[in-house]
């Protein structure tokens, strides 16, 4: 981003989320928005994650209860099919695990730096006992 | 929603409170958050009077602090409404956190303070440690010496801090209970006449504008904040003073009332002045009128506009004075007193030869006697016929026990 002169910006402690007027955002999926550089949609925010959900669509029943309870939007639905975690924007907070109803979980959290495959290769089975 | 008009008298006998209330009626707030305290409860209680009587169509917020009164009062004026609100003392202290913010977000509230002193020793009275207490936070200050102009100075502040040029929030102090709670006659403006001086809110970067979507009071660190705060800096010292300069003006071609940034009274050929804010400025005037009889060449100053502080102006006003009481109504903590600061800073490395002394006085609603300020002005010619300033620059008026003086 360029660093501009303090006469040079809107005033007020102020950022434009998109480029010009938007029209129909509900109805325009996230990669069509017009975002303005400003906007965290295009900058990493979760450099200082800890912990990683690990999705696995094997047990994945699409409920949406993960894409819903998301306190960052950071859950990837399309055509209410669950794809995948935007890992750009994601805390690793946990909550899409803790709400996931499928058993074993199609949500896991791993160390950050976790093999992903690895630890798909090494699911949990299903508890029987539950 | 309709709403009904008021039909005023031509002068109304309201106190400070009521025609602060009244002035904000007549501008047609879109949001008040309030939350009361005295001295300044009157006045969202009369704007909630109001309210109820179907004379406003805005809203009015209860809230649960002073803190949410401001922080509710930021959101609204983020979201693109005429904003407003009143308060005093301990609850502007819970406030400061939020004053901040509506500045550095160049949001253009109008804020009703009703000067009181700062617990501890609690203390409803007034004197203007709270005034002080937010005196670099980004706001443009108004003072106001009598209801009159408690009432005047509200249009006023709408007109200046809602210019797109400006949008730096407003205050419009008035002493506790001398001014809040003393009625006087008030020249009143008819409904249609205010909101016609201060105009249809216009929104600029709002909330509501779902075209134009905007994040409000975002972060920034050491390579941003700088220059925020250097360009709400420049837009005080370089566009402020202007606008309220034309904002008089207008209002004075209204009203035929004249506000000044400096206001002078028997400053022509004075040799001697006190410098003041507030009733105290009256009480002086008064002592002044009855010295002038006899021949005294005495005069006052009184600061209506604070912040920006009008350097120029007080430099031009002073500059050939021979001695100069600054009056600060605020435990100075530790130094001299604001006015003697601003004061010295107008004329530091200027050929006045001023002899400037400072005076700390009324905390807490002690009352300054008309002999008290005889006794300044005796002082101040004692200092002018020795060519010096014979006591310290920092003397305590009204106060028990052994004499204080510093500095």
């Amino acid at each position: 981003m360029e660093y501009k002169g303090w006469d040079e910006f809107e005033i007020g402690a102020m950022l434009r989320s998109f480029d010009g007027a938007i029209d129909d955002i509900a109805g325009t999926a996230q990669a069509d928005r017009k975002y303005s550089e400003n906007n965290s949609y295009k900058a990493s925010v979760a450099d200082w994650r800890v912990l990683k959900p690990v999705f696995n669509k094997d047990y994945c029943i699409d409920c949406q209860f993960c894409w819903i309870f998301c306190p960052d939007v950071s859950i990837i639905a399309r055509d209410k099919k669950m794809i995948g975690i935007d890992m750009d924007h994601c805390k690793g907070c946990g909550i899409c695990v803790e709400v996931c109803p499928t058993n074993p979980k199609s949500l896991l959290m791993f160390l950050d730096h976790a093999d992903s495959e690895a630890e798909l290769a090494a699911w949990p089975e299903k508890d029987e006992e539950e | 929603m309709a709403f009904d008009k008021m039909e005023l008298r031509d002068i109304e006998v309201w106190d400070g409170n009521h025609a602060a209330a009244q002035a904000l009626r007549q501008c047609q707030v879109d949001v008040i958050c309030a939350y009361p305290i005295t001295p300044s409860t009157p006045i969202v209680e009369g704007y909630a009077q109001f309210k109820a009587d179907n004379y406003i169509e805005g809203e009015y917020v209860l809230v649960e602090s002073e803190h949410a009164a401001m922080s509710g009062c930021i959101g609204a004026s983020a979201a693109g409404g005429r904003v407003a609100t009143a308060t005093s003392s301990q609850g502007l202290a819970l406030m400061v956190e939020t004053l901040y913010q509506a500045a550095g977000m160049r949001l253009p509230i109008i804020l009703n303070i009703v000067n009181r002193a700062l617990a501890a020793p609690l203390n409803v009275n007034g004197d203007h440690s709270d005034m002080y207490l937010c005196r670099d936070s980004g706001w443009i200050q108004f003072d106001a010496f009598s209801p009159q102009e408690a009432y005047d100075l509200n249009m006023i502040a709408f007109r200046v801090s809602e210019d797109h040029d400006v949008r730096i929030p407003s205050i419009i102090n008035q002493d506790g209970f001398l001014t809040s709670h003393t009625a006087q006659g008030v020249h009143t403006i008819t409904d249609d006449v205010v909101y016609n001086f201060v105009g249809t809110f216009k929104p600029m970067n709002d909330m509501l504008d779902f075209e134009h979507p905007v994040t409000h009071g975002v972060q920034t660190e050491e390579d941003w904040h700088f220059e925020h705060k250097a360009r709400q800096h420049n837009d005080m010292m370089t566009v402020v003073p202007d606008k309220i300069e034309n904002a008089f003006s207008d209002f004075e071609k209204l009203t035929g009332r004249k506000y000044n940034k400096v206001e002078c009274y028997d400053m022509d050929g004075a040799d001697i002045a006190i410098v003041c804010m507030g009733t105290s400025v009256e009480t002086v005037r008064e002592v002044v009128s009855e010295m002038r009889k006899d021949g005294l060449k005495v005069g006052v100053v009184g600061l209506r506009v604070v912040r920006p502080f009008p350097f120029a102006e007080i430099g031009d006003t002073l500059k050939d004075i021979k001695a100069v009481a600054a009056l600060d109504r605020s435990a100075p903590g530790g130094a001299a007193g604001m006015l003697f600061n601003e004061i010295s800073g107008s004329l530091f490395n200027t050929d006045s030869k001023m002899l400037l002394s400072g005076f700390i006085y009324g905390l807490g609603g002690r009352d300054l006697t008309k002999a008290n300020i005889r006794d300044l002005y005796k002082e101040l010619q004692a200092n002018v016929d020795a060519g010096k300033v014979l006591t310290k620059q920092q003397q305590f008026i009204g106060v028990r026990g052994p004499k204080l003086a510093y500095l």
